[in-house]
């Protein structure tokens, strides 16, 4: 069900609790646990969640309406990236009935369980095995089966279930809907554990290609974005940001917006200012002539030498895999490879600048958010506004693709602590400079690969340390001053305590896949790493950032990836041996080989050693290069082949053609997939050509589409084929950050089949590239 | 303030409007259109994208007194989701969005582009759409469903370049 924001904001109006309401319109309601308290629902991603919500009830997840209608409650929304369709996929399919029949709600803390964050790749393991809305729809068809069953006194062998209705195939008369069945009342019972799924044969709607139903809306210029909400007496604000980070407020002139039409208020609070206006023009103009007078910012570290920077700053420090033997075995070796691999501040860069309408008065608030956390902001929303979680409901609307954590959180405080201010709906938009000035940037990393050899070439020990900055990231349940806003209002942000020697690790966690695919990933006796190195070492060092950051789509992930990526191609060009077979002789994960196998069969792989032979890097060179992983280190497997043409006077790299294979599982829908598949490889590609934050002594400078490059649509965009493994009798596994995951270290890796030359810091810019093919003569 | 005669997919406005205000607010938020969406502000982007006689017009950075009696075309006045434009039909077919946010910068980029050269090639019509951003990436199917309506409006093989 999609309640529009004037329904929303009707029942809102009216007091009406999502019980009522849903009595009102004939569907079926959530249960509440006795207590109030709910455990939480997904997978880990969330905290101390204190919703009403029983995410234990089967009613907190689905309701059947008397006509058949199934409503289902998700804390998975859609960011774009088509969750929503899958997951009405998978509750038709479960329950036998067509997709229109299905309705879904998404994340709002007064009508879905607490999910945590949409975030991670995490909604289709989160949800598409057995628990959560895989669990419930499960349940409900076993129990109405159940009832059907007593109802007709039909054993539960003779029944068949076909589009909502239960039939017995030996007396057909004997017949019964899920309407029927449930009268209007609630199942009232508890999700069932022992409830199976589906078997994947007798799947008809999940592992097709269904349509998005949302996308005949979305072309059509109707679908309700947040940026569309409009709620009754409803005025628009417009924050005033610091000029330079670090920089406090001193004063605020209100006098200099006095005479400017539809100023309605002026609100400062610590270091945050905004205006507020009847209307969004008038709003930006008092924003751009509000007089604030602001204190000197704090000297920003320079860009030019800032990965040294990185290195030299207070760290802490995480052993994420340690045999132990790495020094000894190195001393050992026939031969020890080194390089360094360097990867700047990116940007989420969402086309819509962020946006949220806020409605607080007296003690109730109600936030209409594109955030991805909608329980989380509710507690956040709740500190900042100085008010109990149970008296704010987050409600989630469309934004423009987010990737991550972009302005999504901190303009729903901004909108907040307006609407606080005047006690009357705010709707705050961010400006393009406001938005990409102050977001949650993704991490810049510096990665120190060293890697002993042995006579025949053979990784003998790998060692790996990286340095990245981090401040910040999502607020979670309790830390708003992890985004701009919250800091702005004199909330610190996380902090980030320097640990020099760290614990040796308990458990082998790739979850930001710090330790490269070749390595045994053995802590303990468990081996958790998909290759075979035994010598392995892998040391995270994180430094406080001067700007805020958080996960941008593949975080950490990427980054990491495109160093052992790019280096694992050195070592077999050292050793002259192919990049594929030199991949195959270090792994052992029988999926990541397959994913591999795939890819370069599907390609046309040539098999021989980089740089190709007799490369003269004179006018147009082409090369291939490859890519694989295991995203997160348990989250789908991967694998990309890019074919490039290097311009060597210009330094421009056109891709003409990405080759991705994919296994994650089941497949949902082969056509999201190939979405997700080509969208990330693309998006990979702009972020590898082009995209980096910069700054200069005070601020940052990147700050609109002429300072942040982002891929053109009128450039040369690659073929994009996909082979996609379906693994229906394995666990769902994500596919929205893969082969984003692998673009870079695809292309890097083509490049120095096509010139010789090896490329070790993004972005790949024809400045850069050119440089280095100047250098090599 | 002042008196700002606008006709809007087919139907005429007569609107009391600071004569400075861009058209974008004037079409999101006087009319509550949501079709045409802010992405910067700068005529850099395109999410504010409409047609105005027969152009794509970036509504963001065009005030709405230098509009005044115009004949404005946004998303929404192509066609419904019932009975979409072959524009948008084809970009159904072809699935081709995410988040659904640049739709008004690509569609009607595409469209007023293709009304004046029916004959575009493929590289005249990625050039057309330079100024367009897609953060989702999406352009491959993007450039499919363009194709697909090119291929319908011609009725004929496409001039490949």
């Amino acid at each position: 069900m999609r309640l529009t924001s004037e329904a929303r904001a009707a029942l809102d109006r009216e007091g009406l609790s999502r019980r009522e309401f849903l009595r009102h319109s004939g569907l079926l309601i959530v249960s509440f646990s006795a207590m109030g308290v709910s455990s939480p629902a997904s997978g880990g991603q969330t905290g101390a969640a204190a919703a009403g919500i029983d995410a234990g009830q089967l009613d907190s997840w689905l309701a059947i309406a008397a006509d058949g209608t199934v409503t289902g409650y998700t804390g998975k929304c859609e960011l774009g990236q088509g969750m929503h369709t899958a997951q009405v996929q998978l509750i038709a399919e479960e329950l036998s009935i067509p997709i229109e029949r299905v309705r879904l709600a998404e994340c709002d803390t007064a009508v879905t369980p607490d999910q945590g964050t949409t975030s991670g790749s995490q909604s289709t393991p989160t949800n598409f095995n057995s628990r959560n809305l895989g669990l419930a729809a499960a349940t409900a068809r076993e129990t109405l089966i159940q009832r059907a069953s007593r109802r007709l006194g039909v054993v539960r062998d003779q029944l068949t279930v076909v589009e909502g209705m239960i039939t017995s195939h030996i007396d057909p008369s004997k017949t019964v809907s899920y309407g029927e069945i449930l009268a209007g009342e609630r199942f009232s019972i508890a999700l069932d554990v022992n409830a199976k799924r589906k078997p994947h044969q007798e799947w008809t709607v999940l592992g097709r290609s269904v349509p998005r139903v949302d996308m005949p809306a979305m072309v059509t210029g109707q679908l309700e974005y947040v940026q569309n909400i409009r709620v009754d007496g409803m005025l628009h604000g417009r924050v005033v940001r610091p000029p330079a980070i670090g920089a406090t407020l001193v004063n605020v002139d209100e006098r200099s917006v006095a005479g400017l039409p539809g100023v309605v208020k002026v609100v400062a609070r610590h270091n945050f200012v905004g205006v507020v206006c009847e209307k969004p023009w008038q709003a930006i103009r008092a924003a751009r002539a509000l007089k604030a007078t602001w204190s000197p910012g704090t000297k920003l570290p320079a860009q030019a030498t800032f990965y040294d920077h990185m290195r030299r700053q207070p760290s802490r420090d995480t052993l994420v895999v340690d045999s132990g033997d790495v020094e000894s075995t190195l001393r050992q070796a026939a031969t020890i490879v080194r390089a360094t691999y360097l990867h700047p501040y990116q940007m989420h860069g969402s086309v819509g600048t962020s946006c949220a309408v806020a409605d607080v008065r007296g003690d109730r608030a109600t936030i209409w958010s594109p955030t991805q956390s909608a329980y989380p902001l509710r507690n956040t929303t709740a500190m900042i506004l100085n008010l109990p979680p149970a008296s704010v409901r987050v409600i989630y609307a469309r934004g423009s693709g987010c990737y991550g954590i972009n302005g999504a959180d901190t303009v729903s405080y901004d909108a907040a602590v307006l609407s606080q201010a005047v006690g009357r709906p705010v709707r705050v938009q961010l400006s393009r400079q406001d938005e990409m000035a102050w977001e949650n940037y993704g991490y810049p990393y510096v990665v120190d690969q060293r890697v002993g050899l042995d006579e025949a070439g053979t990784i003998v020990a790998w060692d790996c340390e990286t340095w990245s900055a981090a401040l910040g990231g999502r607020p979670g349940y309790g830390t708003p001053g992890n985004v701009v806003t919250g800091a702005l209002i004199g909330l610190q942000p996380a902090a980030l305590e320097p640990r020099a020697n760290p614990p040796a690790p308990t458990s082998f966690n790739n979850g930001s896949n710090a330790a490269p695919s070749y390595v045994r990933g053995c802590v303990g006796a468990t081996c958790g790493g998909t290759g075979a190195v035994k010598s392995e070492r892998v040391l995270a060092h994180t430094i406080r950032s001067p700007f805020f950051t958080g996960p941008l789509r593949s975080p950490n992930r990427l980054q990491n990836t495109f160093a052992h990526e790019c280096f694992i191609d050195e070592l077999a060009a050292r050793v002259k041996a192919d990049p594929v077979e030199y991949r195959l002789r270090h792994l052992k994960d029988p999926r990541l080989i397959d994913v591999l196998k795939a890819a370069v069969n599907a390609a046309g792989w040539d098999t021989r050693p980089s740089p190709g032979p007799g490369r003269q890097p004179t006018s147009l060179v082409s090369g291939r290069g490859l890519a694989c992983v295991l995203y997160e280190g348990d989250n789908g497997y991967c694998a990309l082949v890019a074919f490039v043409n290097v311009i060597a006077a210009t330094g421009q790299i056109a891709v003409t053609r990405l080759v991705a294979s994919q296994d994650c599982g089941p497949i949902s829908s082969p056509d999201g997939m190939r979405n997700q598949i080509e969208g990330g490889a693309l998006q990979g590609l702009s972020r590898a050509l082009g995209e980096a934050v910069t700054w200069d002594d005070t601020k940052v400078t990147s700050i609109d589409w002429q300072t942040y490059r982002s891929l053109s649509m009128s450039a040369d965009v690659p073929v994009i084929e996909s082979v996609l493994i379906d693994r229906p009798e394995e666990a769902a596994m994500g596919a929205g950050e893969t082969t984003i995951t692998l673009t870079a270290a695809a292309v890097g890796n083509a490049v120095f089949d096509a010139t010789g030359v090896r490329i070790r810091e993004v972005p790949f810019t024809p400045d850069r590239i050119r440089a280095a093919l100047a250098t090599r003569g | 303030m002042a008196i700002i005669s606008l006709t809007v997919n087919g139907r005429a406005h007569a609107l009391d409007v600071d004569p400075t205000t861009p058209l974008l607010y004037v079409l999101s938020d006087d009319l509550q259109l949501r079709g045409p969406k802010f992405g910067c502000g700068l005529g850099q982007c395109g999410a504010c994208t409409v047609i105005i006689g027969g152009r794509a017009v970036r509504s963001c950075v065009t005030s709405v007194s230098s509009v005044t009696g115009a004949d404005v075309t946004t998303l929404e006045g192509l066609g419904t989701p019932a009975k979409p434009h072959p524009i948008q039909q084809a970009f159904i077919d072809e699935q081709a969005a995410q988040c659904g946010f640049c739709l008004s910068g690509v569609i009607l980029t595409a469209k007023a582009f293709l009304d004046q050269n029916p004959k575009a090639t493929d590289a005249e019509i990625r050039e057309a759409l330079s100024g367009v951003l897609c953060r989702c990436f999406v352009q491959v199917r993007m450039f499919k469903a363009i194709n697909r309506y090119v291929a319908r409006i011609s009725n004929g093989p496409r001039i490949k370049d």
